[in-house]
């Protein structure tokens, strides 16, 4: 059989390229912002795909997670809510709070407002390190910048403290702020794609069941949208029987997805914590917060 | 406060709520550890409220009941202002106790 | 009208008051409501109750008799728990002179979860937080003018998803 040099049709084939690139450029407005990172149109459609898919749910409500999915356990942390599981780590965590640091410092000393009413301003993007800060990250930056020694991210102290942190800012809407610059943009972008990417032997991303399954059962857990998922953190697990972080959660759904999970404040994590808070501004904050 | 309990009581016509959260592992002896190992019992036994010196409520508990345990009764009576005493002992013999002010 | 015939000894546990309240002057707390309130509670911890894996046998030690249902016992429970380890669940009745309410677990490795003591002037309503080893009857007793009365109702418990 005779083959047909390709070359020969290397013309033809370009003037079509040629033309379906033009048609494309002129066609969509939509391609053209594909290139260039829009936060303020992904919250906005972020938003929309949610309250659309659950037009009975109020707005507020999304930062219950699992709770604003299902009436049963709507009602069982109703009456948890009364009396929470989370008290005694918030109690802990106002103690900690004030007490000062080997050097007659306090955390008050390392944030604006003392540390009071300003979680939803976190993380925020740190034009002079060029990287995204995360409310857990400043607050062992904090204690060594102190003299202190750091304390594990995932549970006890850094729970406590994040518990109190969050509960002075509880009802202020997430407010996440994105500045004119490119590195802040694209730690946005890493995040937004961290989400959206497979990962793990299961394969799924963070969307997988969060955008994809909200209110829906893996396995035998209803899954929470992934609008305001980060507000009511930290959290109380029924399931951990005590309190976790943001960091906690982010490494042990890595795990549970039978993939490796990175370590508490890579890159990834706090570009995902940014993502994640940004497309949830807005929504109040409601941490901390109890889960199954 | 270093007591384990945390209560709420409140003052509604002639009924007072009662809601205690209590800080204890409430463990069965029924659960391994990490290592495979049985963490043996340890559990509040008796729970007592007691209002102008009489036990108004008294909750006997077995490791079934979930960590930091709560719960919730009312009685009638019981002003604002009023105390009420809350103790308990568990089964290694370890007890706590607190007092609150009827809201 | 029956009477009720207390089946537990009127021993106080002096030992084991005697020992808390040292334990609590050791930690510097000065034990103010604990011996009186536990010598204001007229029955014994039901140790023995504690100790059966068995419904029957659990109410049997408990009271000495067996409860007939009751739609006047009313249980407020989830379907389905969203975790095994709290589970809120609430009772109670119209019935009146109520004495005791209890909770039981028929699939947990001791039935027995609760017992509540009610005087009088106590409302007969009470709420808690329970663990449930696997889906199970759960069962509220109580005991009214001498007599028992129960309601039972399933509830679902899972294991797997997110949390493992």
């Amino acid at each position: 059989m005779r083959t047909r040099p390709a070359i020969r049709f290397a013309p033809l084939a370009l003037a079509l390229a040629a033309l379906v690139l033009a048609a494309l450029v002129l066609a969509a407005p939509t391609a053209r912002a594909a290139d260039t990172p829009d936060p303020v149109a992904d919250a906005k459609a972020f938003q929309k795909f949610y309250t659309q898919k659950f037009p009975k749910v109020k707005f507020e409500d999304f930062v219950n997670g699992p709770y604003s999915m299902n009436e049963d356990m709507h009602r069982q942390w109703e009456e948890k809510e009364q009396f929470p599981p989370y008290e005694f780590a918030l109690e802990a965590g106002k103690e900690m709070f004030s007490k000062p640091f080997k050097n007659g410092k306090t955390y008050a000393d390392c944030f604006p407002n003392g540390g009071i009413g300003i979680r939803q301003n976190y993380p925020y993007f740190d034009e002079k390190e060029g990287k995204v800060v995360t409310l857990e990250l400043a607050l062992n930056r904090c204690r060594e910048a102190n003299g202190e020694a750091p304390v594990s991210y995932v549970k006890d102290e850094m729970a406590s403290l994040t518990a109190y942190m969050a509960f002075t800012s509880r009802g202020k809407p997430m407010d996440i702020k994105i500045p004119n610059d490119p590195r802040a943009l694209q730690a946005y972008e890493n995040g937004k794609r961290y989400f959206y990417t497979r990962r793990g032997q299961l394969n799924f991303s963070c969307a997988t069941c969060h955008v994809q399954s909200p209110g829906e059962r893996i396995r035998a857990e209803i899954l929470a949208p992934a609008l305001g998922i980060l507000n009511a953190m930290p959290i109380y697990r029924s399931e951990w029987s005590g309190m976790g972080t943001t960091s906690r959660r982010f490494t042990t759904c890595n795990s549970q997805i039978r993939g490796v999970p990175l370590n508490p404040q890579d890159d990834e994590y706090r570009d995902l914590e940014y993502y994640l808070s940004y497309v949830s501004n807005g929504l109040p904050i409601s941490g901390p917060g109890a889960r199954p | 406060m270093a007591s384990s309990i945390r209560v709420r009581a409140t003052s509604t016509g002639d009924t007072t709520e009662v809601q205690a959260l209590i800080q204890h592992p409430m463990d069965s002896g029924f659960v391994k550890d990490a290592k495979g190992e049985i963490i043996p019992p340890h559990f509040i036994q008796e729970l007592t409220f007691e209002y102008d010196g009489k036990a108004v409520f008294v909750a006997d508990w077995g490791g079934g009941i979930s960590k930091d345990p709560y719960v919730k009764f009312a009685f009638k009576g019981g002003n604002k202002g009023d105390e009420i005493k809350i103790g308990w002992v568990d089964n290694k013999g370890t007890s706590d106790a607190t007092t609150t002010k009827i809201q | 009208m029956t009477i009720v015939t207390s089946e537990f000894s009127r021993t106080r546990r002096l030992m084991l008051k005697s020992a808390g309240v040292a334990a609590l002057i050791g930690l510097g707390v000065i034990p103010l409501g604990v011996p009186q309130a536990l010598a204001a509670a007229n029955d014994k911890y039901p140790e023995d109750a504690f100790k059966q894996k068995n419904e029957a046998d659990a109410i049997k030690a408990l009271y000495g008799k067996t409860p007939e249902p009751s739609d006047k016992v009313k249980m407020d429970a989830p379907e389905i728990a969203e975790n095994g380890a709290v589970v809120p669940i609430s009772a109670t009745t119209t019935l009146s002179d109520v004495t005791s309410i209890s909770f039981l677990v028929t699939e947990n490795p001791v039935t027995l979860v609760a017992s509540y003591r009610i005087p009088a002037g106590t409302l007969p309503s009470v709420a808690n937080r329970i663990k449930m080893a696997k889906t199970s009857n759960v069962t509220v007793v109580v005991e009214a003018g001498g007599k028992l009365y129960s309601a039972a109702k399933e509830i679902k418990v899972t294991v797997g998803g997110c949390g493992g």
